[in-house]
């Protein structure tokens, strides 16, 4: 491939607080290809939750340049930003981030009323349910988020992240309000889709979650201090 | 995408019931009132028109000039400056549809053993076309019971109900100054005029007869009124100044004496009455749209809870691509739903609430599809204008500040 997927060039970010700038990010180079499945580490505080939603496109970068799919995204408008989380980037959050007063498959619907493609309510609910296959919840298609466990709830959110077929799934700390078998679970899940061709970059400050990606990148202070490449992980 | 955004704006009123029923209670009270006021200001409005129409329209009232008599003024009509010929040769003028001489005066009417003190009016056919006044029964006279003057008489409602009661008046004969008169006809029912006189209370006789047999006149063909019907509103005044002109010359009156003769016009006095019922109903319509104004601005509010409270949704909607435009949307419909659903509701209750009015007391009420359609416009520029700002706001969050917000 000629040109990564992501590519972040001295990317700093700093806070402003009561008493003088907080530098969270301070100058990160980073490129991660298509295909790969990125583990970023780091004690909290280090930035690395920070560098997350820059790369989701949720919060915008004080310095340095962040290139995705080759499209520098500082030039970018409010309407550009939001297709790119829209189409091109999944995202998936520690609190999982459901509505509450929707059933799951209008929640993983939502992305698609906003695609703009013209989809009729029956359409999106079909796609929808199929993402809910796609993580095992077919079942559950129009319960309430607040029916089913934290990990499915989890597996709901990545079918929401997946409905729009993203080449680029960002999930921050997925498994940090999950006990360890669950995160087990959903470790395989994004091993699965990892093995689909989804390029995923994932946050956790769990040794053992972060041995399923096939690359360590670990920040400290702001600043990337290793980038590691890990032995592949069979699949139990 | 818009099915799907109104599906999702019901979903949030649904969300909380209490709260989106209270929101709306503004807007029902105050589209309601605007409602309520506009039917019975415009009713107001109505009932002076019909009292006014009821006059008879485009008047001029030609009255003649005071006599003095050893130092007694009379008071306007007391002279005989006007006559018969006068309101002949102004029916000849153009622009002007009708002239009716008239002589009136109370006098007490007796048939059998009933007696009734009424206005007796004097006066040709014209006058009942000047007035738009029609038969209930029997018919009217015409010109040649003038020139004869027959004993005839045509009675308003009032005075047939206190001579005659359950009678059929029409045969009947009534005396008036002891000569006798054959009721011919009753006329139709007018009701009060502005100065809350009963127009029905009146007995309707030929001029020549009123003359000869009940009031007597040292001047014959002499009138104290000549009541004159422009043939509309527009050629009043050109109608006014030619009069007026062909009385001088008529009277011979030179440049720089007064008048013989007094104009009055109707219109003026039906002018003022309507404008004063106009200032109310505007005035009522504004006192309902503070109201609505107020209906709008819980609207605000509440939105403005809305969307602090679903901060963290609206940062969750745009974390997965929602624009700035799907939010605005969003808000703005939620807003607009609540005033629309309050406006219709407020509609039915204004409605039902001047229905009520006019069954409880008898007021004139006039619903009409403008107010209507004024009310629900107005409803519909409140939703938008106070949605617009909270739902701008919500636009207008960053996504992570919105995301982290508990």
């Amino acid at each position: 491939m000629s040109q990564p997927l992501i590519r972040v060039a001295a990317l700093g970010k700093s806070y402003r607080t009561a008493a003088a700038p907080f530098p969270a990010l301070r100058g990160v180079d980073l490129s991660i290809d298509a295909g790969e499945f990125v583990a970023i580490m780091g004690h909290s505080g280090s930035g690395k939750s920070t560098f997350m939603n820059l790369l989701g496109c949720l919060d915008t970068a004080s310095s340095g340049d962040y290139f995705l799919a080759g499209r520098k995204v500082a030039d970018l408008d409010q309407e550009q930003l939001a297709a790119l989380r829209n189409q091109t980037i999944g995202f998936v959050f520690q609190g999982f981030n459901l509505l509450q007063r929707m059933s799951l498959e209008d929640n993983v619907a939502l992305p698609l009323v906003y695609a703009g493609r013209g989809l009729a309510r029956e359409q999106r609910r079909q796609s929808a349910r199929q993402e809910l296959a796609r993580v095992g919840l077919a079942s559950y298609a129009s319960s309430l988020p607040s029916r089913i466990s934290g990990g499915q709830q989890q597996r709901v959110a990545i079918a929401r992240a997946l409905v729009n077929s993203p080449q680029l799934l960002l999930a921050d700390e997925p498994t940090g309000n999950l006990d360890s078998h669950t995160s087990e679970e959903i470790m395989k899940l994004f091993s699965q889709l990892n093995g689909e061709g989804i390029t995923i970059v994932l946050v956790t400050h769990e040794p053992d979650i972060a041995a399923w990606a096939r690359r360590q990148v670990c920040f400290l202070d702001g600043l990337i201090v290793s980038d590691v490449a890990t032995p592949p992980r069979a699949l139990a | 995408m818009l099915k799907a955004m109104l599906g999702e704006a019901w979903y949030a009123m649904g969300a909380n019931r209490l709260r989106t029923a209270l929101t709306m209670l503004g807007m029902v009270i105050g589209v309601g009132s605007v409602v309520l006021m506009m039917a019975i200001g415009q009713g107001a409005q109505y009932a002076v028109a019909q009292t006014i129409s009821s006059m008879g329209s485009n008047l001029y009232i030609l009255i003649s000039g005071s006599t003095s008599s050893g130092g007694l003024r009379s008071g306007g009509g007391g002279g005989p400056s006007l006559n018969v010929a006068d309101g002949e040769a102004i029916a000849e003028l153009d622009g002007v549809s009708h002239v009716a001489p008239v002589h009136q005066g109370r006098q007490q009417l007796v048939h059998g053993a009933n007696n009734w003190s009424s206005t007796v009016v004097g006066t040709t056919p014209a006058y009942l076309d000047a007035r738009a006044w029609t038969m209930a029964s029997g018919y009217a006279f015409g010109d040649s019971d003038v020139r004869s003057a027959t004993r005839v008489a045509l009675i308003g409602q009032t005075t047939a109900d206190n001579l005659f009661a359950a009678e059929d008046p029409v045969g009947k004969t009534i005396r008036i100054q002891q000569s006798p008169f054959l009721v011919i006809g009753v006329l139709a029912k007018k009701g009060q005029n502005l100065d809350g006189r009963d127009q029905d209370d009146t007995v309707i006789v030929p001029l020549s007869t009123a003359q000869r047999k009940v009031f007597g006149t040292p001047f014959p063909g002499s009138v104290r009124l000549l009541m004159v019907q422009a043939s509309s509103a527009e050629a009043m005044p050109a109608v006014e100044a030619d009069m007026i002109a062909l009385l001088r010359q008529r009277h011979r009156l030179r440049e720089g004496q007064d008048n013989d003769f007094y104009v009055r016009n109707l219109a003026a006095a039906a002018d003022t009455a309507a404008e004063t019922t106009r200032v109310m109903s505007v005035l009522l319509g504004a006192i309902a749209s503070v109201s609505l104004l107020v209906g709008g601005i819980g609207i605000m509010n509440i939105m403005l809870v809305s969307v602090t409270e679903r901060t963290r949704e609206i940062g969750i909607r745009m974390a997965i691509g929602a624009r700035q435009k799907d939010i605005l949307a969003q808000f703005l419909l939620e807003a607009l739903m609540i005033s629309v659903a309050g406006c219709l509701i407020g509609l039915a209750l204004g409605i039902a609430g001047a229905l009520l009015t006019n069954a409880i007391t008898d007021m004139a009420i006039v619903i009409s599809g403008a107010s209507v359609l004024v009310a629900f416009a107005v409803a519909a520029g409140i939703g938008i204008f106070f949605g617009f700002y909270p739902a701008r706001r919500a636009a207008a969050l960053d996504p992570i500040e919105a995301l982290r917000h508990q």
